[in-house]
């Protein structure tokens, strides 16, 4: 299998001078007899979006929380900006904490205080004085778009309106971290794009760096750089994510990829048969430059009526086009699949002949 | 009813509000931070001590299976030891107070274990140490649930007082026995129950609003 993405680099960061804000060797974690995580290295650069996704029970909630002390490792390093905190007592965690901003699936604001006194309380668990922690809290509920629900309590905010309120609160100590467990799983799809966007915003305005966690593929598309992809506790997949949309190499990583990829229409794979048909079914996987040239209409034009388009379509995700197409070649004349094949592979597309059709219509 | 009655009608309903009120109060003082201790040492808890917690559970559930009627004489020595007399309504204040403790302890427990855990990793993880998560966390997340159950315990300590009538702590129990049972006074005996109804809906009135005004949930 060739590899699509490396023929094609335009625009993918680079990051090797970057500062690392967290670096993980040969974490593990043990729960019982099961391994939670099960050697897990990775660097996470300042400015920066990883998007770590996963099955239930893969181990990315404890991995995120190793991050901040909430677990901790059984062996390996985990460093913070560049100090190390495993092997830190809770007390000395403290201050690390409030380095690292967390918002949760749940929300988990606090029912009892207004809203201006969650997104305060960072503060005042570091010893900042009432007046000014609560202009701090303000300035923050400006920025999440809630400055008329100071005085609110949590019960009375919509489930968008709550996680507003837990990112205001996770920025108030000016963390250099964000961490996101599962922050949009909770909400509707709406509601989910309007927390990303504002997400990204912040990570662009203030560079904050984050790591988020989830099971949607749709939310490490639409705000990571770059993907982790974590299966039984260990990382099985890491990438710019338009490679690994382009180019997923894991079988659970295309299986978490396929809502979010054309495939092959049902009734066609039903019927495909891997010896012979009237076309041979193929699959066409493009990205970055390739996927910007004329592909079909050159392939049209050196070998006329050599297929026809079935299903497929050019996403475009961080600025880079990733295509994924399915076609049928004829069988008519034997030789067209392997032209189309040498032609498309050429062109630094990844061809995968999926079987052979007949159809009946 | 005569005067004389009525009189001695006031004078019982303010023993048993005297005895209710102050030996509700020492269980709150000292039942809540048990409770705490309770869910604190707890398995999981941000102090977990299974040696701690399982003495204190001990203790708690000895005092709770011992009837109160003969924990009333039991604790006379200590009683007259702190009060300086086992007899009347400061006297029955000590007995009343050290069943009620445990009693509420247990009560206040129930409610702060039902903190959300996800409550308390979030004050982690903003830096909190213990301290902070029993202040800004699992006291005014579960304040509704302590007040609701102080409610209960002070309806509770009502009923209990009557019993402390046994070793002449005087109160509307004590009233209802002497005169309206010993003396067939059904006059009395109606007038002491129709108190005790109002008092208690009072008490649980009072502390249904109080619940309502505390609960944002």
């Amino acid at each position: 299998m060739n590899s699509i993405v490396s023929a094609s680099l335009v625009g993918a960061k680079s990051e090797a001078a970057s500062k690392e804000v967290v670096r993980l060797v040969d974490v593990h974690r043990h729960f019982g007899a099961t391994a939670a995580l099960d050697g897990i290295s990775l660097t996470v650069h300042k400015g920066e979006i990883l998007g770590i996704i996963g099955r239930s029970g893969a181990g990315k909630s404890t991995l995120i929380r190793c991050l901040n002390g909430l677990e901790r490792p059984d062996s390996g390093e985990i460093e913070i900006e560049g100090g190390s905190i495993v092997g830190l007592d809770e007390k000395d965690l403290q201050p690390l904490r409030r380095r690292v901003g967390m918002i949760f699936q749940h929300f988990n604001l606090l029912s009892s205080k207004t809203v201006e006194e969650n997104v305060a309380l960072p503060l005042k668990i570091a010893g900042v004085g009432k007046a000014e922690r609560l202009k701090r809290a303000h300035e923050l509920l400006d920025l999440v778009g809630l400055a008329g629900k100071a005085q609110a309590y949590p019960s009375s905010l919509s489930g968008g309106q709550k996680q507003r309120v837990g990112i205001a609160r996770a920025l108030a100590a000016r963390p250099a971290l964000l961490l996101s467990d599962e922050a949009t799983s909770a909400l509707d799809p709406e509601t989910t794009r309007q927390i990303l966007t504002l997400l990204k915003d912040i990570n662009r305005k203030l560079d904050l760096t984050i790591v988020l966690i989830t099971h949607e593929m749709e939310v490490v598309r639409s705000i990571a750089d770059r993907v982790a992809v974590i299966d039984a506790g260990r990382i099985v997949e890491e990438g710019q994510v338009w490679s690994v949309f382009a180019d997923p190499k894991a079988q659970i990583t295309q299986s978490l990829l396929s809502g979010s990829r054309p495939q092959l229409p049902e009734h066609i794979a039903a019927r495909l048969s891997q010896t012979s048909g009237d076309d041979a079914i193929l699959s066409i996987d493009m990205a970055g430059t390739a996927a910007q040239g004329a592909v079909f209409a050159d392939l049209f034009e050196a070998l006329p009526q050599s297929f026809r388009l079935i299903h497929g379509g050019i996403d475009h995700i961080q600025n880079q086009p990733v295509a994924r197409f399915f076609i049928a070649v004829p069988m008519r004349e034997p030789a067209l699949k392997d032209k189309v094949v040498q032609f498309l592979t050429a062109r630094c597309a990844r061809v995968e002949v999926l079987g052979y059709d007949t159809d009946h219509v | 009813m005569t005067p004389i009655m009525f009189n001695l009608l006031l004078r019982s309903l303010w023993e048993t509000i005297l005895m209710t009120g102050a030996s509700g109060l020492i269980s709150l003082v000292f039942g809540l931070p048990l409770g705490l201790a309770l869910v604190l040492t707890n398995k999981g808890g941000i102090a977990e001590n299974a040696w701690i917690n399982g003495i204190l559970g001990a203790i708690i559930n000895g005092f709770r299976s011992v009837p109160f009627i003969i924990l009333l004489v039991a604790l006379i020595p200590l009683t007259r030891l702190i009060v300086g007399t086992a007899l009347g309504t400061f006297a029955a204040i000590v007995p009343l107070a050290i069943a009620a403790t445990p009693y509420y302890a247990r009560i206040a427990e129930v409610s702060l274990r039902e903190v959300d855990r996800g409550l308390i990793d979030a004050v982690r993880a903003m830096g909190g140490n213990r301290w902070t998560i029993i202040r800004e966390v699992l006291v005014p997340e579960a304040l509704p649930g302590i007040v609701a159950g102080f409610t209960v315990t002070l309806v509770t300590l009502i009923g209990a007082s009557a019993m402390a009538g046994a070793i002449g702590a005087g109160g509307l129990g004590d009233l209802a026995i002497r005169y309206g049972y010993q003396r067939f006074e059904t006059a009395v005996m109606v007038a002491v129950v129709v108190v005790l109804i109002v008092l208690v809906c009072g008490i649980q009135w009072l502390g249904d609003r109080l619940v309502a005004t505390l609960d944002h949930k």
